[in-house]
C-alpha cells in the first residue's frame, strides 16, 4: 500500500513534468518547511531531555566522522570518473556528505506508518549531520587558505534557517519535556503527516524543474546521484549497528547518511564556493537522489537494515 | 533642476548575495536601497523564485555619481564571473536631493 505522501509528491512530480501552472506560493512553501523544522526538533528535544548526554556521546563522534568521510569518498569519484572541476567536485561531494531533512521527514512517515520504533533522538545526530560536510566541502574546494573568510561561513552555516530551527526546536523540547509540549500538539505534531503532503507536493515541482538541467549534465549524474547514496546508506546501516540501534534506528541512520542536501549546503557553497556550479550539484541532489531515496530508497535501507541486523547478530 | 539629479542603480541578483551586497552597499558609501523579490529569465536560466536556491532579488539605489560608479565598479569586478547579475544605471530627478 503505497503512502498518500509519496502520491502527492507524484502529483507534484508530473505536474511539473507536464508544465502545468501549478505552484504553491512561496510563503507556503516556507511555512511548511519551517514547521517541519520545528516538529522534527520538538520530538528529538523531548527525546534528549530523558537521556544522559554522556550516552550519546560516541554516536555524536562516530556520525559526525561519518559525514566528513561521505564527502571525502565522493570527491575523488567525482574527480576522476565524473571529471567536475575541483569546486564541482567539492560542492557536489559537500551535498552528499550531508542530509535532506525532507527525506528524513518522509522516513519518520514511513517507520510510523508500519509503528515500527527508532531511537527518537535521532534529529540530534540529524543536525549535526548537516555540518561537517559543507566545512569538508570548502576546505576540499580551496585548501585552507587565508583568503577563506570564515566569519562569514560560519554565520552562514549555523545561522541557517534550517539550523536555527531544528536546535531552537530540539532545545524547546528539552526545556518543556512531553507534558510541556501537549498544548502545541495538535499543530506540530498532529498534523505532521499533512504539512508533510503539502512539503512534497512542492517538492515534486521543484524535482521536476531540475529535469531540464539532467538532460544537459547527462548520465554520469544520474548514475552518481543513485550509486552514492546507495553506497552512503550501506556505510550508515553499519554504522547503525555497531552503535547499537534499533532497526528503526538502524534504517534512520542508512537514510541520513544516503539523503543529500538541497537547502543548507547549496545556500553555503553560493556564498563560499562561487565557482562551482549550483545547476550541477542540485541536479544530482534534487533532480536524482532525492526522488530515488523518497520512492525506492527508504524501503530498501529497510530492508538493508534489517539484514545487517540479521547478518552480524543483534 | 541640475542640482536635484542623481543616478539610480538597479542590480538584479541571486537573493543568495542579499546579505553580502547589503554589507558592500553601506560599506561604500550609499545612504539607502531597496531590495524586492524578483523572477525572470537571462542566461543563467529561468529563476522563478520557486525556492530559495532559484530566487532573484531586485536592488535599487539612489545615490550620486562618484558612489554610483564605485559601487558599478565593485560589483562587477567582485560578483560577475561566478553569480547571475545584471546592474544598469540611469538618471533620475529627486525631490529631496539631501536624503541622497
Amino acid at each position: 500500500m503505497i503512502d498518500p505522501v509519496i502520491l502527492f509528491f507524484l502529483l507534484g512530480l508530473v505536474a511539473g513534468l507536464l508544465r502545468s501552472e501549478l505552484r504553491l506560493p512561496a510563503a507556503l512553501y516556507d511555512f511548511v518547511t519551517i514547521l517541519l523544522l520545528l516538529t522534527i526538533g520538538l520530538k528529538g528535544g523531548v527525546e534528549l531531555a530523558r537521556q544522559p548526554f554522556g550516552v550519546l556521546l560516541p554516536q555524536v563522534v562516530a556520525v559526525v566522522a561519518m559525514g566528513v568521510a561521505l564527502a571525502l569518498v565522493a570527491f575523488p569519484v567525482l574527480r576522476a570518473l565524473g571529471r567536475f572541476t575541483r569546486a564541482d567536485a567539492a560542492s557536489i561531494a559537500a551535498h552528499y556528505g550531508s542530509v535532506s531533512v525532507g527525506t528524513y521527514a518522509v522516513a519518520v512517515a514511513w517507520l510510523g506508518a508500519r509503528q515500527v520504533p527508532f531511537e527518537e533522538h535521532m534529529p540530534l545526530l540529524l543536525v549535526l549531520l548537516e555540518i561537517p560536510a559543507i566545512l569538508v566541502g570548502i576546505v576540499l574546494a580551496r585548501g585552507v587558505s587565508r583568503d577563506t573568510q570564515w566569519g562569514s561561513v560560519a554565520h552562514e552555516v549555523f545561522l541557517g534557517k534550517g539550523i536555527v530551527l531544528l536546535v531552537g526546536g530540539l532545545l524547546i523540547g528539552w526545556i518543556s519535556g512531553p507534558e510541556g509540549l501537549v498544548s502545541i500538539e495538535p499543530l506540530f505534531f498532529d498534523l505532521f503527516k499533512g504539512v508533510l503532503a503539502l512539503f512534497l507536493l512542492e517538492m515534486g515541482l521543484i524535482t521536476a524543474a531540475q529535469a531540464g538541467s539532467l538532460r544537459r549534465y547527462g548520465l554520469f549524474l544520474v548514475g552518481f546521484g543513485i550509486l552514492m547514496p546507495l553506497f552512503s546508506a550501506l556505510v550508515g546501516a553499519t554504522l547503525g549497528w555497531a552503535l547499537g540501534l534499533s532497526v528503526g534506528g538502524t534504517m534512520m541512520l542508512a537514510t541520513l547518511a544516503a539523503s543529500a542536501s538541497y537547502i543548507a549546503v547549496p545556500a553555503a557553497m553560493r556564498i563560499s564556493v562561487p565557482e562551482a556550479n549550483p545547476t550541477l550539484s542540485l541536479a544530482a541532489s534534487l533532480g536524482v537522489t532525492f526522488p530515488f531515496n523518497v520512492l525506492f530508497g527508504i524501503p530498501l535501507y529497510y530492508t538493508l537494515a534489517e539484514r545487517v541486523h540479521a547478518l552480524l547478530g543483534g | 533642476m541640475d542640482d536635484h539629479v542623481r543616478r539610480l542603480l538597479t542590480v538584479v541578483t541571486e537573493a543568495a548575495l542579499e546579505a553580502t551586497l547589503v554589507r558592500d552597499l553601506e560599506r561604500l558609501g550609499a545612504h539607502g536601497y531597496t531590495i524586492s523579490d524578483a523572477r525572470g529569465k537571462g542566461t543563467r536560466g529561468v529563476r522563478d523564485a520557486g525556492w530559495e536556491a532559484s530566487s532573484n532579488i531586485r536592488i535599487e539605489v539612489v545615490c550620486d555619481t562618484p558612489t554610483a560608479a564605485a559601487i558599478a565598479a565593485h560589483l562587477r569586478e567582485r560578483y560577475y564571473a561566478n553569480y547571475a547579475m545584471i546592474l544598469f544605471v540611469h538618471d533620475v530627478e529627486v525631490l529631496r536631493p539631501g536624503k541622497f
